[in-house]
């Protein structure tokens, strides 16, 4: 079999063979983790320098607008950025716009309990789920205790502790929206436009490309964008906790970032051999 | 009288209320803005009822497959799934230690995410199969996809500027295609906000 002969085959193999390449691929890097190295991207730092230098006790709405078919890429982010502010001894006040988002935000607390041994309503507030969407967003810049009477857990907003000073989004340094959906195009309309509250998105490397717009009107000061921004925040934190002497590091988004890096260069390598195939056919027509 | 209850009061509603949130936008008077946090407040009410009748429908609609042998076994799982974590959730609560929380974790998550998770696959066929070389504009569409592939793995962290370019590709050109397609929509937003107010578009009343 001439080299023609066997590109033009290969552009043509079952896609069983493709599906096998992609899981080896993806496999062997969780097993065997290479570490390839961090470097912050431009968008990533502009939020991690935001949270990194807001002064103690401002607060940071974090909302959980994702549910679980969107989590490997989304959750580690809320996961790193509740460590992060937990860590700069911002309060994070974590709630969620859809109803699966309460059960992964609840996870994300739970594990800054265990690592950081933050205490709930001191170091962090959960307030859980509110229906109503764009009306829910409204309704936090007029009284945020008047939208959430209860937090998740059934403890009244007036008797939060950590909640006392908070009104409004007068209070709020910052609106992190994390989502697999338009969402965060929701805060700015409504949190930011109306009510002039700093927003941040982080969302899906597929759905990075819709906010740019955004970034670039102001309307969102960073955008944490895919695996690469999680596993990025997820070492930035890292170093943090190294600094403070916390040895609980998380590595989860490093090590599926490894593993996509090499799903993604397979899939350049199939649509170069693919190419080859189809120059080789045509050539011979 | 059906059609007063069904098309003439929600269009005279939909009008009135309109006009009024549109002139309250405008107006900051005490009295504004006390009709606008009534409304806040009406509409979340509104929004937890529609969970009532999704709930209602998901029911009649899996009842109803039930009879239906080719179907039946999978709305049985639904309903019993939809009930068992619903008793859970009611009778053990919801906290971090609950055992909805633990359902939630060790099954809702996995199973949502795989199911998302195959993308991958699929989309390694298809780029394998269907991106080719075919002219100038397949060709410019390539090279981007590459840069913007490689330059979202972490190995592109060797490359030296491949980040920035990244972000100039995305912030450049990828957004004034985007800022194009949201002005478009934004502008037909606005249109069909207004027919729908002024009573011109009735199709969501049935036409």
């Amino acid at each position: 079999m001439s080299v023609r002969d066997f590109f033009i085959k290969l552009s043509k193999i079952d896609r069983k063979y493709i599906y096998l390449v992609i899981l080896i691929g993806l496999i062997i890097p969780l097993i065997f983790p290479p570490r390839f190295p961090q470097k912050m991207s431009p968008q990533v730092k502009r939020v991690f320098e935001y949270i990194d230098t807001l002064p103690k006790g401002s607060y940071v709405i974090l909302s959980a607008d994702y549910d679980p078919s969107v989590a490997p890429e989304v959750h580690p982010m809320y996961k790193a950025v509740v460590k992060h502010c937990i860590l700069r001894g911002v309060i994070p006040i974590g709630m969620t716009l859809g109803v699966q988002g309460a059960g992964l935000a609840l996870d994300a607390f739970t594990e800054a309990e265990r690592v950081l041994e933050a205490r709930r309503d001191t170091d962090y507030v959960f307030l859980g789920y509110q229906a109503g969407g764009a009306v829910v967003i409204l309704g936090l810049g007029e009284d945020i205790k008047s939208v959430y009477k209860t937090d998740y857990f059934g403890t009244k907003t007036t008797d939060i502790y950590a909640l006392k000073p908070v009104k409004n989004y007068r209070d709020i340094a910052l609106v992190i929206s994390f989502s697999g959906s338009a969402l965060p195009a929701t805060w700015a309309v409504y949190a930011y436009t109306k009510y002039g509250v700093k927003v941040a998105a982080a969302v899906t490397g597929v759905s990075a490309g819709d906010f740019y717009p955004y970034i670039q009107a102001g309307q969102f000061i960073g955008m944490l964008a895919g695996m690469k921004a999680a596993a990025e925040y997820e070492d930035a934190v890292n170093r943090i906790l190294k600094e403070k002497g916390i040895g609980k590091f998380s590595t989860s988004a490093i090590r599926m970032m490894d593993a996509n890096s090499i799903g993604q260069l397979l899939i350049i390598l199939f649509i170069i051999i693919g190419n080859i195939g189809y120059f080789l056919s045509r050539r011979r027509k | 009288m059906r059609p007063l209850l069904e098309k003439k009061i929600p269009l005279a509603l939909v009008f009135i209320i309109g006009i009024i949130m549109t002139l309250q936008y405008f107006v900051p008077h005490p009295i504004s803005q006390t009709i606008y946090d009534n409304s806040l407040m009406w509409n979340r009410a509104i929004a937890s009822m529609a969970y009532i009748m999704a709930v209602v429908s998901f029911l009649r609609f899996h009842s109803r497959r039930l009879k239906d042998k080719n179907y039946a076994p999978y709305s049985l799982v639904a309903i019993l799934s939809f009930a068992a974590m619903a008793l859970i959730g009611f009778i053990g609560g919801t906290g971090s230690d609950s055992l909805f929380q633990k359902m939630y974790n060790n099954m809702m998550v996995p199973l949502q995410a795989t199911t998302f998770s195959l993308l991958a696959f699929y989309m390694s066929s298809a780029a394998y199969r269907a991106f080719r070389i075919r002219g100038v504009e397949a060709t410019v569409l390539m090279i981007t996809a590459f840069i913007i592939i490689f330059g979202t793995t972490t190995i592109g962290n060797y490359v030296p500027k491949m980040n920035e370019i990244v972000e100039w590709i995305m912030a450049v050109p990828n957004l004034a295609s985007k800022r194009g397609i949201m002005i478009g929509v934004g502008l037909g937003v606005v249109a069909t906000s207004i027919k729908i107010i002024l009573g011109i578009e009735r199709n969501w009343v049935g036409g």
